[in-house]
């Protein structure tokens, strides 16, 4: 009785795997059959910006970006924007910036201490961009671009904020950072949400109940 | 202060803790005055909605007197104000398109990270319901602290007392949003699944805008006494086979519109339900829904299918093919309930609309658990509680 019963379950698991296998190779070739007749030898650039794409660049620079529209006339942001002190009523990761004829100072908390970041405004053009770099005295080697346009149908200004950095101990830094919630891709998603609510409400929404909270 | 606070599946308690203050300059303190138990307080009841954290205050209709203003609130102290549980900024993309209940700016900026992945774009921010939607306390509290009170509260005249304006907060535009989104003509048919508040108050709108039958499907005799008195015919989806009815009852064409206003809860014994059920006991995320598969089969060709009803995650054997095949459309959303306040405050003044028939008890504030046992496991006798502080 066992020995028949064992037979029975044995050769059921059999079939099952024949019947898994089957289904398996019939997925694997019907996609091969695809790809064979839907094959693309080469991929023009499209439209979308560079930090979308599916691969990486290539090198150690990591690039993050993100575009917000604000309800606001595209000047008075360029304007707050441009005086860099301004910065840390929005940005959460900036404890303080100085600045001293065209270098700026930021000081940064970092998982192993403060981190002091030095830049020097590149490129300015009025009401429309401002980009910088790091200069050879700062800790950590970044530079990056901020874009002021009209948004279409009058609906403001589409902000966008491009960073490239080289992360401190390459990826495993970019990744402690990003645990923590520091990394700079989702610092300048959360930054210029809040720069957003600072523009068309005058205030930072928060669910504290009490200032000290 | 004292305030209903959650710690757990079936585990609300009413505790002491801090008062609120005055944190951005917008802000308004209100002293509740009365404040009641939603149907989607069940849902974070049953604990089916993720993203409490044991001691947040629960609780998202409410009003009371306004006792401490920021210096931007255009509210004064002594108004007697009703607040929608929609927070909105009044000044983003959203809220100048009058889609309150899709503020980009009222949900603190690290909650919004919550939802972002989960629906797409991150949601506005809710009195009382979880972190997903801004994590702020709630209104089932002597105290409650009230962003943008510049554009939310209305303020309502000291002759309608209480219970006349409360529902104005939520269930009595989301009635009236579900009824609006179900484009009523006059003389339509329409089905209402449910007939807890909002499907109460969903099937007096549809009337008030000119439908020529509205069918209410419950399961509770004292629920469907409460459609029948509305002007409702009803089915009791115990007894009777709905699908096969409500073609009967629509001369075979089926119902023009449909509401479904039961949501990620359904329940009642249906294959699907139990294995709704079953997949959110462990967690996957799954929705209930079988009153919505059955509306969207019941639906006339060409017609409307309205969802005031709460989801919140997935959904699987959805029945795409017959929305696609026969055409028909959904309109759905957190109701925008700062659009309708006016309106609607006008109608209970001139005695048009009344909302206070689904009070079933009133009950202190401290005894708020109670509440939510009974309004959760008793359904047929407790039909709406208020719950009155001080």
């Amino acid at each position: 009785m066992t020995g028949r019963h064992h037979r029975g379950s044995g050769s059921r698991g059999a079939l099952l795997l024949l019947g898994a296998g089957l289904v398996a190779g019939y997925a694997g070739v019907s996609l091969w059959h695809q790809r064979d007749r839907n094959a693309v030898d080469r991929r023009p650039p499209d439209s979308a910006p560079g930090r979308t794409s599916r691969r990486s660049r290539g090198d150690d620079y990591a690039v993050t970006g993100r575009t917000v529209t604000i309800a606001a006339p595209r000047q008075e942001i360029y304007a707050f924007w441009r005086d860099f002190t301004n910065l840390p009523a929005f940005m959460r990761n900036v404890r303080d910036v100085t600045v001293a004829g065209d270098i700026t100072r930021w000081v940064i908390p970092a998982p192993t201490g403060a981190v002091t970041v030095e830049t020097r405004v590149v490129h300015d053009i009025e009401g429309e961009q401002i980009a910088w770099a790091s200069t050879e005295e700062s800790r950590i080697e970044t530079r990056g671009k901020v874009r002021f346009r009209d948004a279409p149908a009058g609906r403001g200004t589409e902000v966008e904020a491009l960073i490239a950095y080289v992360p401190p101990m390459g990826e495993l830094g970019r990744w402690i950072a990003k645990t923590l919630g520091t990394e700079p891709a989702i610092q300048s998603r959360r930054d210029l949400k809040r720069l957003k609510m600072l523009f068309e409400t005058g205030e930072i929404a928060t669910n504290r109940n009490r200032k000290t909270d | 202060m004292r305030a209903l606070t959650w710690h757990g599946k079936h585990d609300v308690r009413v505790d002491t803790v801090p008062d609120p203050e005055i944190v951005n300059p917008r802000d308004a303190i209100l002293k509740v005055t009365s404040t009641a138990i939603c149907g989607s307080d069940l849902h974070l009841y049953d604990a089916v909605i993720p993203g409490l954290q044991s001691g947040d205050i629960l609780g998202h209709e409410f009003m009371g007197e306004v006792v401490e203003t920021g210096p931007d609130s255009t509210l004064r102290k002594g108004q007697r104000v009703v607040v929608p549980f929609t927070i909105s900024c009044g000044a983003c993309f959203f809220c100048q398109r009058q889609q309150y209940s899709a503020c980009d700016n009222s949900n603190p900026v690290d909650n919004q990270d919550l939802t972002e992945p989960l629906y797409g774009h991150a949601m506005s921010g809710l009195f009382g319901y979880t972190h997903l939607t801004g994590g702020y306390p709630g209104g089932q509290a002597e105290y409650v602290r009230v962003p943008y009170s510049d554009v939310g509260p209305i303020v309502v005249p000291d002759g309608l007392e209480d219970d006349k304006v409360l529902f104005l907060s939520d269930i009595l535009p989301t009635g009236w949003m579900a009824a609006e989104n179900a484009d009523i003509e006059e003389g339509d048919v329409v089905a209402v699944w449910g007939c807890g508040p909002v499907g109460l108050f969903a099937v007096q709108s549809a009337l008030a805008m000119g439908a020529g039958k509205v069918i209410a499907i419950d399961e509770w005799p004292n629920r469907l006494d409460l459609a029948r008195k509305l002007g409702a015919e009803v089915i009791d989806f115990k007894r009777t086979h709905v699908l096969e009815a409500l073609m009967e009852m629509s001369g075979g064409i089926g119902p023009d519109a449909v509401i479904d206003a039961v949501g990620m809860e359904a329940h009642g014994f249906a294959p699907d339900t139990l294995l709704d059920n079953l997949k959110q006991r462990i967690g996957v995320g799954a929705d209930s829904a079988h009153a919505l598969r059955e509306a969207i089969l019941a639906v006339r060709k060409g017609g409307r299918i309205s969802i005031p009803g709460v989801y919140g995650g997935f959904l699987d054997k959805f029945p795409l093919g017959a929305v696609m095949e026969k055409g028909v459309q959904i309109r759905t959303g957190q109701t925008h309930v700062q659009r309708y306040l006016k309106e609607l405050l006008h109608k209970i003044g001139e005695g048009e609309l009344d909302t206070t028939f689904l009070i079933s008890h009133r009950l202190p504030l401290e005894e708020a658990a109670r509440g939510y046992e009974n309004f959760r496991f008793n359904q047929n006798d407790w039909t709406k509680v208020v719950l009155k502080t001080g």
